[in-house]
């Protein structure tokens, strides 16, 4: 795709360290047009977004369109390894990725709380920006909100991502079949255990940093290496067992995982140990499975693994025809336990 | 991870489980209770019964805190924290678990209680100092490895003179509700189970250290092997007590040595003793009424005992009838015997305490085995 990325527009970025959102900045008159212009104009700047209009027009893609939309309420906003903004870029591109699509543009809603610092939003919009260009996906429109303070905690950002799916992929629940591959692109837990340690009252010192990142590149070359790729998932809010059950769920085929290959860092696992908490519940912001036919298996765990993001990818387990509706784990001892939903919520606002 | 990996080793499980396949006795049935529910959830989480022969049987016992708290002490909780210039502070595990008339600190929250859940007693003093103009609760639960954090708590807000904290004081004792369960076939010979010996706790042996257990070789003749709670101790320890049963021998035997001595840790031991003290009986879920079974704040220490400080009413408490929780806490049913399991009662919408913990033998049933049991059901309801 030819990228048109534009300089800088002039535009009035004199705000001091203690500036603060107020009321106006949503209310529609100049200030919100300068604090469009000079934060979110100024990092997000591209083509689409130039065309300064209610809505952004751009070509018709060849493909089928994929779109997906999720919204971001983080606690804490910043964190070891990215920030909402990143997160509020990674996180849609890699739903529009997880079906086997190319994203093209992001559209981002902003709700802001009165009083929320000037130069934290100027932040998070550098690193939106920053996010969006390493992936190559414009921002295309946005919109911005303001509550009154107390009504909202900071920033929630919502994005919705469009891309293009190639015609002869077919992926989804529907295409798996008993005698599939599950693969893991890298190890588990990074994303909750960082958020984790950065919480207020549970801070602990830890070198881990959050996964978040954007998967489509690592997808494209899978799906082109495993042709017969079935299902692509991220494993977010729930971690690897949300995302296996949500899989099997009334479905004619259940997954059978092997403990001791799934991936998982030694200070992850330390972290779990101590909070009582199970790795394969925790969210994931940067990593993927898929599932494939197993003769291409091999070629598929290659491709992500060409990729920094999937070095750490494993074969972890296969679809089977026993139990359906289960998900089982061959567990580090040899024994054989199942692995559930997480119950109940185990950290509040985690994405 | 050090320490951790070697005590979850394959090889060494497949060595184990064929020591402990070539030495139980084929024609003897060994039941075996885990006091702990740390044990019970290793158990599960590891498998370890698919690695024993089918006549070594893991009998589930009562050592689960929030499982035994009777639904009354719970109740007085809840009236607790909806008293508005209170702040409840409590473990996670306690927020979800079903008290009378379906309520539970977290609906107690949502109705806007000020419940918060802490890691940490010194966290819950922490939140004294902060709100000086609130009266902070820390609901105290849990056996002899979770008292002296809260005796700390205490002796520090002496020290610091925070006068708004104080305790519900729930803390139990295992030894006598080991001793409540083997004199219970006395009381009711129909519902006994034979129990051929015991895994003894290890994080409470910690404090308390193995020689609390010695009456059960003296007295009831029971063997006793303090295992540690990774899936290998618990192995090693079930061998352990086969060796016992099949020597004719009743010993205490320590497995847990890389951190369990005889005396245990004393200092511990001291500040317990120097702030609480014995009650004469309690009540626990699923066992009644245990003599000498829990501990209270001693009388110089008064002021931070929030039974003292606050008048809590009396009340009638009432169970989810048909929920098997008593039974099984002691070990005479399985959950798979429950009606209400998997189908009213599942970790979401939990009717019985033994599904809300992780550490509960239906919730680990729930989680850990549930596609075999739901067979097992399903075969039983068609027979």
């Amino acid at each position: 795709m030819n990228e048109v990325w534009l300089k800088a527009p002039k535009v009035d970025r004199r705000f001091k360290a203690d500036d603060r959102v107020v009321m106006a900045h949503g209310g529609g008159g100049r200030m919100m047009a300068e604090l469009i212009r000079g934060v979110f104009g100024h990092h997000f700047n591209n083509s689409l977004l130039a065309q300064a209009h209610d809505v952004a027009v751009m070509p018709q893609p060849a493909g089928r369109i994929v779109v997906s939309t999720d919204g971001h309420v983080i606690s804490p906003m910043f964190f070891p390894g990215g920030d909402i903004g990143s997160l509020a870029v990674h996180g849609t591109l890699n739903d529009v990725a997880m079906g086997g699509a190319m994203p093209i543009a992001l559209t981002a809603g902003f709700i802001i709380e009165e009083g929320f610092p000037l130069a934290d939003l100027d932040r998070i919009a550098e690193s939106m920006g920053k996010a969006a260009r390493d992936a190559g996906v414009r921002i295309a429109t946005g919109d911005t909100k303001v509550v009154e303070r107390g009504k909202g905690d900071g920033v929630f950002i919502t994005t919705t991502g469009i891309g293009v799916v190639p015609d002869h992929l077919d992926i989804g629940p529907h295409a798996v079949r008993s005698g599939m591959a599950v693969i893991l692109s890298g190890t588990l837990g990074d994303h909750g255990v960082a958020i984790m340690s950065s919480r207020a009252g549970l801070e602990f010192g830890t070198s881990i940093v959050s996964d978040s990142a954007a998967l489509h590149r690592m997808v494209a070359d899978v799906v082109d290496a495993a042709p017969g790729t079935a299902l692509l998932r991220d494993p977010t809010r729930g971690g690897l067992s949300s995302t296996m059950n949500e899989l099997v769920e009334g479905r004619p085929y259940g997954v059978l995982l092997d403990e001791a290959s799934i991936p998982v860092k030694p200070e992850v696992a330390s972290a779990c140990e101590l909070l009582g908490l199970d790795p394969l519940h925790i969210a994931n912001e940067g990593k993927m499975i898929c599932i494939c036919p197993p003769e291409q298996a091999s070629a598929a765990l290659a491709a992500m693994r060409r990729h920094p993001e999937g070095r750490d990818a494993a074969l972890i387990g296969q679809v089977v025809s026993d139990k359906p509706g289960f998900v089982r784990m061959t567990t580090a001892i040899g024994g054989m336990r199942v692995v559930d939903w997480l119950s109940g919520e185990q950290l509040p606002r985690i994405c | 991870m050090k320490y951790v990996d070697e005590f979850r080793d394959r090889q060494l499980a497949e060595k184990l489980a064929a020591a402990i396949r070539a030495e139980a006795d084929p024609k003897r049935i060994y039941n075996f209770m885990e006091f702990c529910g740390g044990h019970t959830h290793a158990i599960f989480r590891y498998g370890v019964q698919d690695l024993v022969p089918d006549n070594v049987n893991f009998v589930h016992g009562p050592g689960c805190p929030v499982c035994i708290l009777p639904i009354r002490r719970l109740d007085d909780a809840i009236e607790l924290a909806e008293r508005p210039e209170v702040i409840l502070c409590s473990y996670g595990d306690m927020l979800r678990v079903p008290a009378s008339k379906r309520r539970s600190l977290m609906k107690a929250k949502a109705d806007g209680a000020d419940v918060r859940m802490v890691y940490s007693t010194l966290d819950a003093l922490d939140i004294a100092r902060a709100n000086p103009d609130k009266q902070v609760v820390f609901l105290g639960i849990g056996f002899e490895t979770t008292t002296p954090p809260t005796a700390l708590a205490i002796e520090q807000a002496r020290a610091e003179g925070i006068e708004n904290f104080s305790v519900f004081c729930n803390h139990v004792l295992t030894p006598a509700a080991i001793r409540h369960i083997l004199d219970a076939p006395e009381i009711d010979p129909e519902q006994a189970v034979r129990l051929d010996g015991f895994l003894g706790p290890s994080h409470v042996s910690t404090v308390i250290g193995s020689r609390p257990y010695e009456f059960l070789s003296d007295k009831y003749a029971k063997p006793v092997v303090i295992a540690g709670f990774e899936p290998l101790d618990v192995m090693q320890s079930v061998l352990m007590l086969i060796r016992q049963v099949n020597e004719g021998r009743v010993d205490v035997e320590n497995q847990y040595t890389r951190v369990v001595t005889r005396m245990g840790n004393e200092k511990a031991q001291d500040l317990v003793a120097k702030i609480f003290e014995v009650r004469d009986t309690f009540e626990w879920r699923g066992l009644g009424s245990v003599p000498d079974s829990a501990l209270s704040i001693r009388e110089e220490y008064a002021q931070f005992d929030a039974e003292k400080r606050f008048e809590i009413s009396e009340k009638v408490s009432r169970e989810v009838k048909s929920c098997e929780c008593p039974s099984i806490l002691r070990g005479v049913k399985k959950p798979k015997d429950c009606k209400l399991f998997g189908k009213a009662c599942t970790p979401e919408s939990p009717m019985g305490s033994c599904m809300v913990s992780s550490e509960g033998a239906c919730a680990a049933y729930w989680t850990y085995r549930r596609a075999e049991t739901l067979a097992e059901m399903a075969l039983e309801a068609a027979e």
